[in-house]
């Protein structure tokens, strides 16, 4: 058994982004906070910190997740992805990101994040959701800018490219 | 907004956990999925002590089924339960009220087990609980104990566990019985302001409804016909003594137990 | 090329512009990529703190003492913040209106809303602070609370402000034409009652303030996601007591939304320099969203009584207003300007010269309100709107009828209406022409038709409306008198500010101080800058921050009022000129030609005539760092250019109080389809369409998002966003549970029609686009709601379960031997009743009521009592259910002693978590088996943090924790709890009222 104790920090190892990391951490730090301000990773976003936003959405072992409602010491041993992983190049954005681009799914971009995190699960696990599951999908995320139409295109013409329907060059940043 | 300071203890055993959780009792909160918890942390509404995180028990994260009854234990995510083959066939009613329960984004992380122990009366997982008849398996250091879910529950957020006990896995009943769920949220994922679950019995239909009482309350009706039924359940609607907030009124939510009843009985037993 | 608007060049043929074309945004690459660079993304200096805030959890009340002392020992703290040393470092904030009230960013000895800051706590982090935070014990005595608008205008209201007159902080009336005349002659008199409730556009970020003061320059430096307007920088410097070059105000690159909403950061600002001078270091406070919903700003909610006079056929001679505004606790700078933005246009897009207009602004006790998307139109037009729809009801005639009947003439322009706003443009009869024809009005009524048919709950809801945008910056000066005005001076126009450079290789920088929040401005700029150079927009690099140091800006700076692309980006165009006039005149001079053959196109500068005799932009660009003398005489630099621009429409009010209290004004017609689901009592919105005349489209894809995203805000406002308070003042929907925003299941997608017909007063033709829908959405779903159940009192947010009795009439009755429930709607009292059998006598119950050590062992969660007198004891306990758990001091008193019969049992409790009160009546009855009967009944109350946040737990909690009372006195009487599992006296209430068994 390990005891964490309040006041003093841990050690955390995990992978983030496919790369080994460790940082410190008090029992009570947030994954967001820890992200943000200890790794450096500003990526991530915090709305709300109750879970209802969706902008803090990161990838824990695959699967979406509220980065708000987990703290640093649970994700110990995971792997853990952030929005920073989706390019595959600096200077180039991945085929969901340029969708977004393209679609203007964004517009002050702070809910961003967390929407194409949740979307890059989705869409790792069904190539071809419909927009009915799309929506589904993201209704865990709040956008006040967009009115949504825009992100919900992004993600379909995302899904088809990423299936093969349509070729794109590979857009640049 | 951030919680205020506490022990985290990483359970390797179940043992340690229960250790722990007999020397501090309610100082200490189980941590599972935290996904009800963790809000109430950051809010500080909830101040434990400790807590003890039982998600690195493989023992826990297992479903399984015995028999005719279902055993889903601690460490079983919802999103799990809801990818788990079986689930259509030996647990219908749970496959149904499931998708309702949070998001993609909340269910990959809360549990099943966790849902329950937190007892809110408006949410999913507790009331097909009721519904289906289940139990709940208590373990502290000292005793394990199975407790029935219509005695599991006894108010908002309240429920009999022990302050030395967790909830080790529920149980439900493979039910092959005609079911039938519906809910009406504000807005999609939403806590209920009704939510409601029919299943078929012997003698007619046992109809559960959360969202209105302090926790989610099943009644048996015998096989009723036009106003029979409407008045039975406009008694069952006003016995749950409902409230009113910013998201509905009584009177709205009677109308709910009202109308969706009587759909959801027509529907198990057409 | 490698840049965003590459693949896009292949399409861009010489001679066209950029500006009209959705080429990809510039800002997206980074933003897509985590390398936003938000203010709490960015580095501070190294030792900057962090600060909480302590907020009041009661509505209104004194603060009878504040003890910081444990707070200042907690790990980590530096600093702790009351009302008296922020007094003591700053100044009270300006108020709008002319009265002896001060507006201070923190409570001085009186709280008034739920959610003030009482106190700033400031430690090496957040948590520290906030653990020192909830170690200050405060001692309030609450004062009696209104929160009503119409209450607050009663004489015998509580009151706010001594320097008000009651509550009311503005009364004006204002008469334009001769609308007694035309009341009295008209065949009807048709009026409406509405209220508009409270709501925001609650961006995604919060607020932010990073500040630091210099003592040895005594100067502040604010980094702040602030959006304007910078009218606001002489309120802060004055606050701070510093002259404004002493205030360094910036903004971070990017702002996660604003919506107007973080024009109220401004308080937050002197509260954190403040903080930062006592302190002495940085100090950065980043908003939670508890603190956001509960306490940031809000929109105004308005009380308004609209009358028109109207003839038979549905013309409307005139309109009388009577308006009582809401704004909170504090009149707030800019307030009250959401009452006076839209006063040039209280008739809408209608030809109506005859108006009647009474103004009232008064404080309540609730959240300031401040700027928001739309401001003040929401609230006019909900009435108007509404108003018209009456008229056709009740006068039986089509609602589209009686709209066109009415609309401003198309051949009026620029028209004048009856209080002074210039309408510049338009043609309404041809938008709403074709937004009938492209929105297929004809299908949608059959569809209605059809629906009905089956007994479907369908409707039709219609909306014509004018949005103004480049507000004048003297409009607010209409609160005040002619005579007022006069001795205040002139206020009035809207400076926008643009800076065009360029640099020693030619490469041109655009700086606006625009302050956007994800609208985009740096690609319209780029586009915009781009035509006029002839140059591709990635040639361009804009920089939209603003440091009041170092930039161009003015008091009109900022983010508002849908100025951008009217004002800022027609400013830049006129910069970018001034610099082309220039170097085309250097071209003209090495070519051999004169200025007017000069043409910029695709990176040259060159001979309209003679195409190949042409030079390259950079190189001639550049001309002016490398070799000023060879530049021809008298023509100047081009290397920097910053042109000022305010349109010469926007005047000061007149002494007959016309205001055009905007530059531009853009037309929307709307209509929809809605169902009401029968069971539910959901609005389904089943089609939307909204055509839109905003002048010239710059580019078509942002102004389509903003329309779309304006629409999604509407929406949100017409169904599902309130922030509600209850009668005490306790405030409801702190967390995004129970403050609802649509999400991707509700919002449609509305069909966007557009026509485009330019202002002749801006330098591009563009109006403003972003708030239209925020002003015409909500009331054109109420219409058709209004519509589908033919009903005339519409309240906002369409809660369904307002409308079941609209719907159902009267609920059936309860069961035979059931009380039916009196509980009046609204009011969020617990009651309760309950009994228990006890195996002692009724005279040892009312002794151990009576004795402290019964009473530490019954009430839950007791930990000392101490005895006050023999009825009135102090209790220390922790209460809680689940996992909610916080420790409360009580007070219990016992009064209508009746021994050993009855007696009443007082109570209240105030701890971190809230407060509560209540009272319960205990009556002792002996059974026949020698023991005693214990029945109960109570009322109690709750408020504070508990009541924000975990309102719909509160009910369930209070009675769990009465039950474990009640179970426990029986306990100790010797009486078995009735169900030994549960131990609970809970149980058997269960049972007895069905608890499934
Ligand atoms: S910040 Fe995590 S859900 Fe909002
Ligand atoms: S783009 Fe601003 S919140 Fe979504």
């Amino acid at each position: 058994m390990s005891r964490l104790q309040a006041g003093r920090r841990h050690p955390v190892r995990f992978s983030l982004n496919g790369k080994p990391c460790t940082g410190e951490a008090e029992p009570r730090l947030l994954l967001t906070d820890f992200l943000r301000h200890q790794i450096g990773m500003t990526g991530t976003h915090v709305g709300c910190e109750h879970g209802v936003c969706g902008a803090c959405t990161v990838s824990i072992d695959g699967s979406p997740a509220r980065a708000c409602l987990t703290l640093a010491a649970q994700v110990d041993g995971c792997e853990v992805r952030t929005v920073e992983s989706l390019a595959p190049s600096a200077g180039r954005l991945g085929i969901l990101q340029a969708a977004f681009k393209r679609n203007h799914a964004l517009q002050c971009g702070f809910c961003t994040a967390g929407i194409l995190m949740s979307l890059d699960c989705l869409l790792r696990d069904h190539p071809r959701p419909d927009e009915a599951t799309i929506r589904d999908f993201l209704s865990g995320h709040l956008c006040r800018c967009t009115g949504y139409a825009p992100i919900i295109r992004a993600a379909l013409e995302a899904a088809a490219e990423m299936a093969g329907d349509v070729s794109r060059e590979t857009t640049h940043a | 907004m951030k919680p205020a300071a506490f022990d985290y203890v990483r359970a390797e055993t179940l043992d340690e956990a229960l250790e722990v959780l007999r020397q501090e009792g309610s100082d200490a909160r189980i941590i599972a999925g935290g996904q009800s918890l963790m809000a109430m942390l950051n809010m500080r509404l909830a101040r434990p002590r400790t807590l003890i995180d039982i998600m690195r028990l493989p023992e826990l994260a297992r479903i399984d089924a015995k028999g005719d009854t279902i055993v889903v234990g601690a460490g079983v995510r919802q999103a799990a339960l809801l990818a788990w083959p079986e689930l259509g066939r030996s647990l219908q009613l749970v496959a149904l009220a499931l998708p309702w329960t949070g998001h993609a984004q909340t269910r990959s992380r809360g549990t099943v087990c966790g849902s329950i122990a937190h007892a809110d009366p408006s949410a999913e997982l507790p009331l097909v609980l009721q519904a289906l008849g289940g139990e709940v398996h208590l373990r502290s250091a000292k005793r394990r104990r199975r407790v029935a879910a219509r005695e599991f529950f006894a108010g908002m957020m309240t429920t009999v566990r022990a302050e030395d006990e967790l909830i080790e896995a529920v149980s439900f009943p493979a039910a092959q019985q005609r079911c039938a769920f519906r809910e009406v949220a504000r807005r999609h994922g939403d806590f209920a302001i009704v939510a409601a679950a029919a299943v078929q019995t012997a003698a007619g239909v046992r109809l559960a409804v959360g969202g209105v009482a302090d926790m989610p309350v099943a009644r048996d009706f015998p096989r009723l016909e036009g106003s029979a039924l409407d008045e039975a359940l406009n008694a069952f609607a006003y016995e749950l003594d409902a409230r009113d907030d910013v998201h509905a009124t009584a009177r709205y939510r009677r109308d709910l137990v009202r109308l969706i009843g009587r759909d959801l009985v027509r529907e198990v037993l057409p | 090329m490698a840049d965003a608007a590459g693949h896009l060049l292949d399409h861009h043929e010489a001679g066209s512009t950029w500006v009209g074309k959705s080429i990809p945004r510039v800002e997206d690459a980074s933003l897509l990529s985590g390398r936003g660079r938000f203010i709490d993304d960015l580095g501070v200096r190294p030792g900057t703190l962090h600060a909480a805030i302590l907020r009041s959890p009661h509505a209104h009340a004194d603060i009878v003492s504040i003890d910081i002392s444990a707070a200042k020992q907690s790990p980590g703290v530096v600093a702790v913040l009351t009302g008296e040393d922020v007094t003591s470092l700053t100044t009270s904030l300006v108020v709008g209106v002319k009265a002896p009230v001060e507006c201070w960013p923190i409570a001085v000895g009186r709280v008034r809303y739920v959610g003030e800051p009482v106190a700033v706590i400031v430690a090496t982090d957040r948590y520290l602070a906030e653990d020192a935070a909830d170690l200050i014990d405060v001692q309030y005595r609450p004062r009696p609370v209104v929160c009503d608008p119409l209450a607050a205008l009663s004489p015998d209201a509580p009151v706010l402000h001594d320097g008000f007159k009651g509550n009311v902080a503005s009364d004006r009336t204002f008469r334009y034409g001769d609308p007694e005349q035309a009341f009295a002659s008209a065949a009807h008199r048709i009026s409406i009652d509405i209220r508009y409730p409270r709501n925001s556009c609650t961006p995604i970020e919060t607020y932010g303030v990073v500040a630091d003061y210099d003592a040895g320059e005594d100067a502040y430096d604010v980094l702040s996601n602030f959006q304007g307007p910078f009218s606001i920088h002489a309120v802060l410097s004055r606050a701070l007591r510093v002259p404004g070059n002493r205030l360094r105000l910036r903004t971070p690159p990017d702002s996660g939304g604003s919506f107007g909403v973080k024009q109220g950061v401004f308080p937050y600002i002197v509260l954190i320099a403040a903080a930062a001078r006592a302190a002495d270091r940085p100090v950065k406070w980043i908003e939670d969203r508890l603190e956001h919903l509960t306490a940031s700003v809000s929109a105004t909610n308005r009380a308004t009584t609209l009358s028109a006079a109207v003839s038979d056929d549905g013309r409307i001679l005139a309109l009388d207003w009577d308006q009582v505004e809401d704004c909170g606790a504090h009149l707030r700078a800019p307030e009250p300007a959401t009452l006076y933005r839209m006063h040039g246009n209280l008739t809408g897009a209608y030809d109506i010269r005859h108006l009647k207009v009474r103004n009232r602004v008064v404080v309540t006790n609730k959240t300031p309100t401040g700027l928001n998307r739309g401001f003040g139109g929401p609230q006019v037009y909900f009435a108007l709107e509404r108003l018209v729809q009456r008229i056709a009801v009740e006068l039986n005639l089509d609602p589209l009828d009686v709209i066109r009947r009415n609309l401003v003439a198309a051949g009026a322009f620029p028209y004048r209406t009856a209080s002074g706003a210039l309408l510049d443009s338009g043609d309404y009869q041809e938008a709403i022409r074709r937004g009938v024809v492209e929105g297929g009005l004809a299908a949608l009524k059959a569809r209605r038709d059809a629906a009905r048919a089956q007994g479907r709950l369908y409707g039709i809801g219609y909306t014509a409306v004018v949005e103004p945008s480049v507000s004048n910056m003297g409009y607010i000066t209409t609160v005040l008198t002619p005579a007022e005005r006069r001795k205040a001076g002139p206020k009035n126009g809207a400076q926008a500010t643009a800076t065009i450079s360029i640099d020693p290789v030619g490469s041109v920088s655009v700086h606006v101080s625009s302050v956007p929040q994800g609208q985009g401005h740096r690609t319209v700029l780029s586009q915009v800058v781009a035509d006029v150079f002839g140059l591709t927009p990635s040639d361009i690099r804009v920089n939209t921050e603003l440091d009041t140091t170092k930039d161009a800006w003015s008091i009109a700076s900022g983010n508002y009022a849908s100025r951008f692309a009217p004002a800022v980006a027609g400013t830049a165009k006129l910069a970018a000129e001034r610099i082309a006039q220039r170097l085309a005149c250097i071209a003209a001079s090495q070519l051999n030609t004169e200025v007017d053959d000069i043409a910029f196109v695709a990176g040259h500068v060159g001979s309209k005539r003679n195409p190949d005799n042409k030079v390259s932009f950079s190189r001639l660009a550049g001309l002016s760092h490398w070799s000023p003398g060879a530049l021809p005489d008298g023509v100047g630099q081009t290397i920097r250019e910053t042109v000022f621009w305010t349109p010469p429409e926007l005047t000061a009010p007149d002494d007959a109080d016309h205001i055009n209290s905007s530059l531009c004004h853009g037309f929307i017609f709307d209509f929809c389809g809605v169902e009401i689901d029968r069971v539910t009592l959901q609005t389904r919105i089943d089609r939307y369409v909204t055509m839109h005349d905003c002048g010239t489209i710059l580019h078509p894809a942002m102004v389509d998002g903003q329309i779309r995203g304006g629409f999604a805000q509407a929406l949100g406002a017409a169904l599902y966003e309130e922030f509600a308070y209850a009668p005490d003042g306790s405030f409801l929907t702190g967390t995004f549970a129970d403050y609802l925003l649509p999400t991707t299941m509700e919002v449609p997608d509305p069909l966007i029609l557009h026509m485009q017909t330019p202002s002749p007063f801006t330098p591009l033709g563009a109006k403003g686009v972003g708030e239209g829908n925020c002003m015409s959405t909500p009331v054109c779903i109420a219409n058709a709601v209004a519509d589908a159940l033919a009903t005339k009192d519409i309240d906002l947010p369409l809660v369904p379960a307002k409308l079941a009795d609209i719907v159902r009439g009267a609920e059936p009755a309860p069961p035979a031997g059931r009380a039916a429930d009196t509980k009046r709607t609204g009011d969020r009292s617990l009651r309760g009743e309950g009994q228990a059998t006890v195996a002692a006598s009724a005279e040892r119950v009312w002794a151990m009521l009576l004795d402290p050590a019964t009473l530490q062992a019954v009430i839950p969660g007791c930990h000392h009592v101490e005895k006050l007198s023999d009825t009135h004891f102090r209790a220390e306990v922790t209460l809680g259910i689940g996992p909610v758990k916080g420790r409360y001091r009580a007070e219990v008193r016992l009064s209508d002693l009746d021994p050993p019969h009855a007696v009443t049992l007082g109570g209240s409790a105030e701890g971190g978590l809230g407060f509560g009160g209540g009272e319960g009546r205990i009556t002792l009855a002996p059974t026949a088996s020698g023991g005693t009967s214990i029945h109960y009944v109570y009322e109690a109350a709750i408020g504070g943090k508990v009541a924000s946040i975990g309102g719909r737990l509160l009910d369930g909690a209070a009675r769990v924790i009465i039950g474990q009372f009640f179970a426990s006195l029986a306990r100790q009487a010797g009486g078995a709890a009735p169900n030994r599992s549960r131990g609970s006296f809970v149980a058997k209430l269960r049972r007895l009222f069905g608890g499934g068994r």
